[in-house]
């Protein structure tokens, strides 16, 4: 689409930029706003799920006649209830197996029966009385163990795509993916150093600390509705209805407040389940999650295996970078590996590169999007080694990130050239940052790292009505996960040149608005926004024409300024401005209704970086690792409401923060995940943590009217280097597997003495 | 299994209602009597999403049966707010921004509330600790420990 840029560095700004209060918090600091679980419907039934016990299995039978008879059961579905309606689609076929178990259970928790009963005491009976008979089968959870030959093999007919010849031989390689330009193994003829390394990390949940919810009621007139916590409602609706075999327009969603989700409500679980038990019980039916649930039976983001060699001259240029990542991401193809390998070395300027990425399956939980998918884990391999590179060479690794950073005009690693980006200007700022330069305590050890994610666009569609008093209805599609309502009310009383407590954003249901994309790929304040600017200026060209007719010139005759019709020039006439309440006022004498409308698929998401300083203290005796202070720096194009953009900084850091020291999926030999809950998978809390220091930059991007970047992925990528590193430098010691727990800890610790010898 | 008839105070009106002895007090609350102000994140007293006051002192409600409620005084974030007038927690986490997606917020109010309630005059260290029984996944924290600190230096002015 065409793209206005009016210079957003040069542009002055009433109200983009400050921070007021969002719309929507009275509601949800008083209890009042409603959520997933919060939804109630005349008549409603609880919908429950019965789950596989066993890592792998065929499912030989179901028998449902026991629970079928207990009082109160209204509705039983097994695999049966959903019929294949797929149409050679592989991918919506994955959906459909993964939201019901068909000939195998492939995973701890992969669904294999639903109840819809009166009370939740009368449903959890009946699951107890489903008979399933299961045969057991040979398992695998870890990723190198999946990718072996005599490996069990979960899917006969995967096929290794993107090799050549392609294998005769089902395995659980789905794919492999290469990305890079020049010639690595030319490239390390040239390199004075080398590090080579393996790293690890375990998967981790995203943790929302809401369970996925939803309320179905599908009528005998095949109409149905669907109230749901997700980050793409319009999605769940496409999904839902053609899972299903549906209409789009007889099916209609309505995204409730969703409390949190950081790209793990971005596909279906318990809605088509909810729908089909509805149908058949012919009532409403709500099916809301167990926290062991939301670990067992919905995605984490993928484990992962990397190998990374890198090559410097004396002087700190690096002369190439290989490096091999392998993920898995559950039991059905689509682990975030090709991100992971594009990802990888984008901050840096390369002559020769090379990724090459496997995606992987094994037995657990499929996978789903996790804050920059993918990008995480490879971030903290490449920056390991980049800073024990440094370390080698004498050089502080923050010059010897500066010295290869990426810059406008530089090819990145996977493909497109930059346009302007602020990596750069993060390092530096860093540099200069009192926490840079801060004296460290005995034990405690800074560390550093740079981090990328690409940021996405994407459809949206955004409707905007004024009211008869001159303020305004804003209707968007993008759920709000963390505040965007407030950017979005901003961006749009901005435009109109009218105050922002005029506008109020509420987040329309499918059948009233548009398709909009998911919430997801940072997109949502860039392009939902974009759109909302285009909406307000569409409602100010009718704004105009309606002041023209109020006067009797011609419509080009009218300008707008800061929420007024002007006449153009002194040659259109002499008339006092009108306000937007004025002619608001006058609507229905001028032609009716004054709305706004814009939709669009947004391009020029532009790419985002951010650099980020930990100082961590390690016990030495529990080898417990603390973190004593957190800064991170970070471009933001332009901070819509700077407190938002701080919270997206502070959060992701968090988040990475927890991956790098404590959280991960445990399971035992039996293919069981051995802490399905927050007291076993210890998500950072309030005691862990110092507070965390942010920096906003604010290098425009060409491709958003105001200069808008999306900030709330790229905060993930550098906190697990960022930790280790420090982790690193406090001990003396690489860890090269995450999370860094104190049993490891302590145990690489024992190994140091010898280490060092070896290092003599 | 017969149901137990309950009498409590909550918020400060008396309530009866009726439920199954396997009941929590959190499902009585949110399927019974329509508070669903507080959040169910995890069902084992982890999360801290459920938290009211029993006679002033901070419980997970998902911890408590509803046939325990009988005769006591229960506090939920529905009773925070006196008429339209935001308590200054309220007010301060909306002002510091200390929320993104809302669902851990009414929990940490009411743990934040009890906490004032003793203890005035927290350190940083002693609000981080005090509000460590409440997981918020979205914001860090940071934003939350400065509303808080700022509620009671308020509180501490009026």
């Amino acid at each position: 689409m065409p793209l206005d840029n009016p210079q957003s560095a040069a542009r002055k700004f009433n109200l983009v930029g400050t921070r007021p209060v969002r719309p929507d918090g009275v509601d949800k600091v008083t209890g009042r706003a409603r959520f997933g679980a919060d939804a109630v419907a005349p008549g409603m039934l609880v919908g429950r799920i019965l789950r596989s016990p066993h890592a792998h299995a065929k499912i030989k039978s179901i028998d449902t006649s026991k629970a079928e008879k207990l009082s109160g059961v209204k509705a039983i579905v097994t695999r049966d209830d959903f019929p294949d309606k797929t149409d050679g689609d592989a991918l919506l076929y994955d959906v459909l197996y993964n939201v019901m178990a068909r000939e195998k259970a492939l995973y701890e928790g992969h669904a294999v029966a639903a109840v819809a009963a009166t009370s939740a005491s009368v449903a959890r009976q009946a699951l107890k009385l489903i008979k399933v008979d299961y045969e057991v089968l040979p398992h695998v959870t870890d990723v190198d163990e999946a990718m072996k030959p005599g490996a069990p093999v979960l899917h006969p007919k995967m096929f290794t795509d993107g090799v050549e010849p392609k294998p005769k031989k089902a395995s659980n390689i789905v794919r492999r993916y290469e990305f890079g330009h020049g010639d690595v193994a030319a490239g390390f003829k040239h390199a004075d150093v080398i590090v080579e390394r393996s790293f690890k990390t375990e998967a981790t949940h995203q943790g929302y600390i809401e369970p996925h919810a939803c309320l179905a009621s599908f009528g005998p007139d095949g109409q149905a509705e669907l109230w749901v916590c997700t980050q793409g409602h319009f999605m769940v609706r496409d999904t839902c209805a053609r899972l299903l075999g549906m209409d789009v327009s007889k099916l209609r969603v309505t995204a409730s407040e969703i409390g949190g989700g950081f790209g793990g409500k971005t596909t279906v679980f318990i809605e088509p389940v909810a729908l089909v038990l509805s149908k058949k019980a012919n009532r409403p039916v709500k099916v809301v999650m167990t926290r062991e649930e939301v670990f067992k039976s919905t995605g984490p983001t993928s484990s992962a295996s990397m190998d990374v060699k890198i090559g410097a001259t004396r002087d700190g240029r690096i002369v190439s970078a290989d490096m091999e990542l392998r993920y898995q991401g559950g039991a059905f193809q689509g682990s975030p590996v090709e991100f992971g390998a594009m990802a990888a070395f984008a901050p840096y300027d390369l002559e020769n590169v090379r990724t090459i990425g496997y995606d992987v399956v094994c037995n657990r939980p499929k996978q789903a999007a996790y804050r920059a998918p993918g990008a995480p884990m490879a971030n903290f391999a490449v920056e390991s080694v980049i800073e024990e590179i440094a370390h080698k060479l004498n050089i502080p690794s923050i010059d010897m990130r500066i010295i290869n950073a990426a810059k406008e005009g530089t090819k990145s690693s996977y493909g497109p050239i930059y346009g302007p980006i602020g990596l750069r200007a993060t390092l530096e700022r860093a540099k200069e940052h009192p926490h840079f330069k801060a004296p460290l305590g005995k034990n405690q050890g800074r560390g550093m790292a740079c981090g990328f994610w690409f940021n996405f666009g994407g459809q949206s569609c955004v409707t905007m009505n004024v009211g008869i008093d001159g303020t305004v209805s804003l209707t968007v599609g993008s759920p709000d996960i963390g505040g965007s309502r407030a950017s979005m009310c901003l961006m749009t009383a901005e435009e109109l040149g009218i105050p922002y407590d005029k506008v109020r954003a509420v987040i329309a249901d499918t059948g009233t608005l548009g398709y909009s994309d998911v919430t997801d790929g940072s997109r949502t304040t860039f392009a939902t926004g974009m759109a909302c600017i285009q909406a307000a200026r569409d409602a100010i060209k009718k704004l105009c024409a309606r002041a023209a007719q109020i006067w009797g010139i011609s419509e080009e005759a009218v300008t707008w300024e800061n929420g007024y019709a002007k006449p153009a020039g002194p040659n259109a006439g002499d008339f006092a401005p009108l306000s937007l309440k004025e002619i608001a006022a006058q609507a229905a004498q001028t032609g009716g209704p004054i709305a706004g409308h814009y939709e669009l698929n947004a391009d020029g998401a532009g790419v985002s970086f951010a650099t980020h300083i930990c100082d961590a203290e390690v016990d030495p005796e529990t080898g417990f690792t603390k973190i004593t202070r957190y800064t991170v720096l970070q471009d933001a194009g332009k901070a819509v409401h700077p407190s938002y953009v701080e919270g997206q900084f502070q959060g992701g850091a968090v988040q990475g923060i927890g991956w790098a020291l404590n959280e991960e999926y445990i399971y035992g030999k039996d293919g069981r995940l051995q802490n399905a809950g927050f007291l076993d998978y210890r998500i950072p809390v309030c005691s862990d943590l110092p507070m965390i220091d942010t920096v906003i930059l604010e290098i425009p991007n060409p491709g958003h009217p105001y200069g808008v970047r999306g900030v709330g992925e790229t905060s993930i990528v550098p906190p697990l280097a960022t930790v280790a590193n420090a982790v690193s430098h406090a001990v003396g010691v690489r860890m090269t597997e995450l999370p860094i727990s104190p049993p490891k800890l302590l145990k690489a610790l024992e190994t140091l003495p010898q280490q060092k010898k070896a290092a003599e | 299994m017969s149901a137990v008839h309950v009498s409590a105070k909550i918020n400060g009106d008396t309530v009866e209602y009726v439920c199954e002895p396997d009941e929590t007090l959190l499902d009585v609350l949110r399927n019974r009597l329509g508070l669903t102000g507080a959040k169910e994140g995890c069902s084992t007293g982890d999360c801290g999403a459920c938290s009211v006051t029993i006679d002033g002192r901070l419980t997970c409600s998902c911890l408590v049966l509803g046939a325990e409620a009988e005769g006591r005084d229960i506090g939920t974030i529905e009773g925070m707010a006196k008429g339209d007038a935001l308590h200054p927690l309220q007010r301060k986490f909306l002002e510091h921004a200390a929320l993104q997606c809302g669902i851990c917020t009414p929990g940490f109010l009411v743990a934040a509330k009890s906490l004032l309630d003793h203890n005035p005059k927290p350190s940083e260290t002693e609000i981080r600790f005090a509000l460590a029984g409440n997981l918020c996944r979205c914001t860090g924290y940071d934003k939350i420990v400065r509303a808080v600190m700022d509620a009671a230096a308020e509180m501490r002015r009026a």
